[in-house]
């Protein structure tokens, strides 16, 4: 078993300085080259625990540790070499192409005088093929499908070349096929040592392809452990306010809510 | 890019030597060793101008594309966050109350250009909802419309025979009373800000995403966009407050520069400082040799700019269609 890679000790946030917490006192550790997905109803501050991950915002109490340092102590292009954040919508206006897209993941680096070179556009084609792309496929990316766009949005997170990828909400919105290849993907990417951290209110996705689960109620985490340990029916009806029946089939836990 | 640099070239060199004198046409380049006063109008006259125009356009179309890039937005141009209207009453102002002198003019409108600029963030700062994009269009939409009733108040108190018609054709915009005088004033304002947006000019593409996604890849989003934003103003307000309001230029010429060159601003931002000359001189040349009497500046641009405006929408319409 390998180490952990992120330590948060007791994280507290709040968007207001005398308003309701988001997060309360909450403790986790990430194990490295694992794939963990956080579970919890809307508003129960996943996408906050992904933002403060990533330093975006700073917490009000507690600490984040990455690889045994202070997450603070690392400069803001160290963290964009170790992490990477694929967005649950992102909102491009330009008609790029989809290796200009992806190029833009080698930000952390290029020196800000710098642009990307030969060795960076054959990374970006890389990333292209491995989630399934065309690399020469010149279609502009405004006119791609929510499928297409959610894979672009991976293959650039995976041109940043980082140790730890943050998802939020990866298969929203997202019809069975594309949930599936984002899942396969995914799956591939915890195979190949890198650490994943996905947010979801499918427990079903959580189930597909996290190794651990997080389970978050009110702002802090209510069980974490395997897979079969929090596909229970206590626990997911706890989790998310409502009566859910676990089932299994075909050796699979599935959840039925109606 | 090669051939529209060279045909920029081109069309500069047909400038100098395009006007009115001896008659309407083309000086011929002996006259410049022959005739000493079409060698002065040249040299003092036309060449200045012909710079201010060149360095006009290059920087409207450069801001226009960092504002449109880094707002997010295709609609935005580079008078917007109370750029151009602090200008305009900056310029009222000096015309109405310190002394109507050329220089002051100049200096009032880029002081209140850049005034509207920081009025425009520090409010920005003190809106208490929505991201930091959303706070500045907010704050500048308010800014500008402040200085918009400014410039109204002033029309009105104006004297209508002398102040009035003074203030309303620098409104108009117009490089008639250019000189060497101001070449040297822009220059050192102009040159260092695009050669600033020209060397971050890849990081702008980065600056198109969404704040939390920026930060992922290692940029602080505030510092560069302030970076970047200050340059583009800093070169939009000196220029402006030469030329007078000069319209459209900054909002055509950036999607002209995409719909030639792609998307990605290390070959875009360069297009549309091409592109933004191109436009500017031709305009320019058009505005004091098409008639005998000069058409003000803004009037061509806002003319011309608009048809190929609409040119472009619907071509791209059909595109879409196909």
């Amino acid at each position: 078993m390998k180490g952990s890679i992120i330590a948060l000790q007791k994280l507290s946030f709040s968007y207001r300085t005398h308003g309701e917490p988001v997060l309360r006192s909450l403790s986790l550790d990430l194990e490295e080259g694992q794939a963990t997905a956080v579970l919890g109803p809307n508003g129960v501050g996943k996408t906050t625990l992904l933002y403060l991950l990533l330093g975006w915002l700073s917490p009000k109490g507690g600490s984040i540790m990455l690889d045994g340092r202070p997450l603070h102590s690392y400069s803001q292009r160290e963290r964009g070499k170790w992490m990477s954040l694929v967005p649950q919508q992102e909102h491009i206006p330009f008609e790029y192409s989809m290796l200009e897209y992806v190029l833009l993941g080698r930000t952390p680096y290029l020196r800000p005088l710098e642009s990307p070179g030969e060795e960076d556009i054959l990374i970006g084609s890389q990333a292209l093929t491995s989630v399934g792309l065309d690399p020469d496929d010149k279609r502009p990316i405004t006119r791609f499908s929510g499928g297409e766009l959610q894979l672009l949005k991976i293959a650039r997170a995976l041109t940043q070349q980082p140790r730890i990828i943050l998802l939020d909400e990866p298969t929203s919105h997202l019809d069975l096929r594309n949930k599936r290849m984002i899942v396969d993907i995914m799956r591939k990417q915890a195979a190949e040592g890198t650490t994943l951290l996905f947010t979801t209110h499918d427990p079903e996705v959580a189930s597909a392809c996290a190794g651990r689960i997080v389970l978050m109620r009110d702002g802090t985490v209510l069980s974490t452990g395997t897979v079969h340990e929090m596909m229970q029916e206590g626990l997911l009806s706890e989790t998310y306010g409502s009566d859910i029946i676990v089932s299994e089939v075909r050796g699979k836990r599935v959840t039925l809510w109606f | 890019m090669i051939l529209l640099t060279l045909g920029l070239v081109v069309v500069c060199a047909l400038s100098l030597f395009l006007g009115r004198y001896p008659s309407a046409g083309f000086v011929s380049p002996t006259a410049l060793r022959e005739d000493e006063l079409a060698r002065n109008l040249i040299v003092n006259l036309r060449l200045p101008r012909l710079l201010i125009s060149l360095l006009l356009g290059m920087s409207l179309g450069a801001a226009g594309q960092v504002f449109q890039m880094l707002f997010a937005n295709p609609l935005v141009e580079p008078g917007f966050l109370g750029v151009s209207q602090g200008a305009a009453f900056g310029a009222g102002l000096a015309v109405l109350y310190l002394g109507n002198s050329a220089w002051v003019v100049q200096a009032m409108a880029a002081l209140c250009a850049f005034c509207g600029l920081l009025l425009s963030y520090v409010l920005a700062h003190r809106i208490r909802f929505g991201g930091w994009i959303l706070r500045l269009v907010l704050a500048g939409i308010s800014v500008s419309a402040l200085f918009t009733a400014g410039v109204g108040v002033l029309k009105y108190v104006a004297d209508p025979l002398h102040e009035l018609p003074e203030l309303t054709f620098w409104l108009l915009g117009g490089l008639w009373n250019v000189s060497w005088r101001h070449v040297y004033s822009t220059l050192p304002v102009v040159v260092p800000s695009l050669i600033i947006l020209c060397s971050l000019r890849w990081r702008l593409n980065v600056l198109t995403l969404s704040d939390e996604v920026i930060h992922s890849l290692g940029v602080s989003p505030g510092r560069e966009r302030a970076v970047l934003l200050g340059a583009a103003v800093a070169a939009t307000a000196v220029m402006i407050s030469v030329s007078g309001l000069v319209g459209w230029i900054g909002l055509i010429v950036p999607h002209l520069a995409r719909r030639f060159f792609g998307v990605d601003t290390r070959i875009s931002l360069p297009g549309s400082m091409v592109i933004g000359g191109l436009f500017t001189v031709i305009c320019d040349d058009i505005a004091r040799t098409a008639m005998a009497g000069e058409i003000p500046l803004g009037i061509l641009t806002s003319m011309l700019g608009a048809a190929f405006f609409l040119l472009l929408m619907s071509t791209r319409r059909r595109a879409t269609v196909q």
